[in-house]
């Protein structure tokens, strides 16, 4: 359901916030057993939240944008007393001191929480397989996965348990998921939204994004959630600009590159090309100047990620040490202890990446592979400022395939990182980019287009997922 | 196993045989990085050119302690509490 129109009727009187609600929490009565989107429903809080906003329309105040909108969030955000797990049992049974600035801005802007998703470990996967709790599942074919590792805020929206998510997208962790489920999917620039109260994975790459129904309601939530916030040191400090009043403003002149290597990428379905190609006519078609354009270091982008996020996360995760919250095992002096918790409360996929980053950073090897990766970020970097001077935006697929079976890809990582070719080069560069669903691929399952932007760009970026979101068939 | 050591892993036998040739793969697939010219290319570590970023230096308060205490496996004193750090004296 509409988040924008949600809102607009409740500010308005003509809806009641508890009645939204109560539509939302129902589906999930029906449908959660089978799709295990959330690690926690919070049907009390959430009723609670309602009450208060429509009991501020009665009073005659505004309750924000988001007034009275349901929203999942994933379950890697702090909230205070409410369990946040990460989809780990190293902090199953964790409750928060504090919360997430996100977590703060929703619910000023009078956004009713219904409750926490599901996701990958500590956010590191493609397929919301690597949850200690179980995977999600897709709600368009259950016997698919929902994407991941935000699997749970897609599945979410997808599945109408709520009107809006919010995700974390570190790799494509928002996107991918987003174009399996058939949702829209949005990861800011990087430093645009505050990451206080993210639990870490790998901190020069993890943004917080919106899921939404449209490309109109992910406008609506990512601006109330961006802009500076003291707490997190990364956090953009200049003004941001306004997304939602020019979001249809149109596509005439607008310069569009169509990233070759990612359309040609190896792997690709030849339906989620044709959907590219289609995208970018129909951009054409509303007076865009459409051309394709080669980018040729994003192709080493896969590679550069699987050692500079995995050398970031086994820093960012040595915090999980049995001292100071969550899980420990006993052993006979600290270090024992350390690494008996560790062993026990991490799962596989975790361990394959500390253990990848660990070795990464390791005297004698850090220059060859993390100092590599970073020279070659730079690369990426370069190649896309040269591909912004000709073009105002670039498009590409979100994810090579379609929703793929669950346990199709869980016994050979390397096949399953593929999943994350196209949106990777993204967070390398810290650009914003958003994933738009555009028709269908194989089995009829849902096919996303990318479309990526500069550093802060937005508001064009934006005009065009707009356009391409008209124009689907 | 060495790295497992470094990163406070302890991985039991069957996972060190499953995650070997994990590992070997996807460093295999990295070697691809090698074969580019990064000669007198800066290395990027963060996206943003940040320097020094400070914040006014004034009190507000911290999270409470009672209820950080509360979250941990063990603590007692308004301390953590944790198994012996140093081993036994020669």
């Amino acid at each position: 359901m509409s988040a924008s129109r949600i809102a607009d009727d409740v500010r308005a009187g003509r809806r009641s916030a508890r009645a939204v609600l109560e539509e939302h929490l129902a589906r999930i009565d029906e449908r959660e057993g089978e799709i295990h989107a959330f690690n926690l429903v919070l049907a009390d809080e959430a009723r609670a939240a309602a009450d208060g906003v429509d009991a501020a329309v009665a009073a005659g105040d505004d309750p924000g944008p988001l007034a009275g909108v349901p929203i999942a969030v994933k379950d890697n955000m702090a909230t205070r007393g409410i369990a946040t797990t990460c989809g780990s049992r190293i902090l199953e049974g964790w409750r928060p001191p504090y919360d997430a600035t996100v977590i703060t801005r929703l619910r000023d802007a009078g956004a009713v929480i219904v409750g926490k998703t599901n996701l990958d470990e500590f956010a590191m996967g493609s397929s919301t397989e690597n949850s200690a709790f179980g995977p999600t599942r897709n709600p368009r074919d259950p016997s698919r996965v929902a994407g991941g590792s935000s699997g749970g805020s897609a599945a979410a929206v997808a599945a109408g348990f709520a009107s809006l998510a919010i995700g974390s997208d570190t790799g494509g962790s928002i996107r991918q998921p987003a174009a399996l489920c058939g949702v829209v999917g949005m990861k800011p620039t990087y430093g645009a939204v505050s990451r206080y109260g993210l639990v870490a994975f790998a901190s020069s790459l993890d943004q917080i994004g919106p899921f939404s129904n449209s490309v109109t309601d992910a406008a609506l939530l990512l601006e109330a959630i961006w802009g500076h916030d003291p707490l997190d040191s990364t956090s953009i400090a200049q003004p941001l600009p306004a997304v939602g009043s020019v979001l249809d403003d149109g596509v005439s002149g607008l310069r569009v590159g169509v990233i070759e290597e990612l359309t040609d990428v190896e792997g690709i379905e030849p339906e989620v090309r044709a959907a590219v190609e289609s995208a970018a006519s129909a951009l054409g078609d509303a007076g865009a100047k459409v051309d394709r354009v080669s980018v040729p270091s994003t192709i080493y982008g896969l590679s550069a990620y699987y050692l500079i996020a995995p050398a970031e996360a086994s820093s960012n995760l040595a915090r999980y040490d049995g001292v100071r919250y969550g899980l420990r095992v006993d052993g006979e002096d600290v270090a024992a202890m350390n690494a008996a918790t560790r062993e026990a409360g991490f799962g596989p996929e975790v361990k394959r990446r500390i253990m990848l980053g660990t070795y990464a950073l390791s005297a004698g090897y850090y220059d060859a592979y993390y100092g590599q990766a970073q020279r070659v970020r730079t690369l990426i970097i370069r190649d896309f400022d040269r591909a912004y001077e000709q073009f105002d935006v670039l498009l590409s697929p979100t994810s090579p395939t379609v929703a793929f079976e669950l346990g199709a890809k869980t016994a050979d990582p390397l096949a399953m990182y593929l999943s994350d070719v196209c949106t990777i080069p993204t967070n390398l560069a810290g650009h914003p980019a958003i994933s738009v669903p555009f028709g269908t691929g194989a089995d009829g399952l849902p096919v996303g287009v990318q479309v990526l932007a500069p550093a802060l760009g937005e508001p064009v970026m934006f005009r065009a997922a707009r356009a391409i979101e008209r124009s689907a068939p | 196993m060495h790295v497992a050591k470094l990163a406070r892993l302890a991985l039991t036998d069957e996972e060190i045989e499953a995650i070997t040739p994990e590992l070997a793969a996807i460093l295999e697939h990295a070697e691809e990085l090698s074969a580019l010219d990064t000669h007198g290319v800066a290395p990027t570590a963060h996206p943003l050119p940040l320097v020094n970023v400070f914040r006014p230096d004034v009190p507000r308060p911290g999270v409470d302690r009672a209820e950080v205490l509360a979250a941990a496996p063990h603590a007692e004193d308004g301390r953590f509490r944790v198994p012996r750090i140093l081993g036994d004296a020669p």
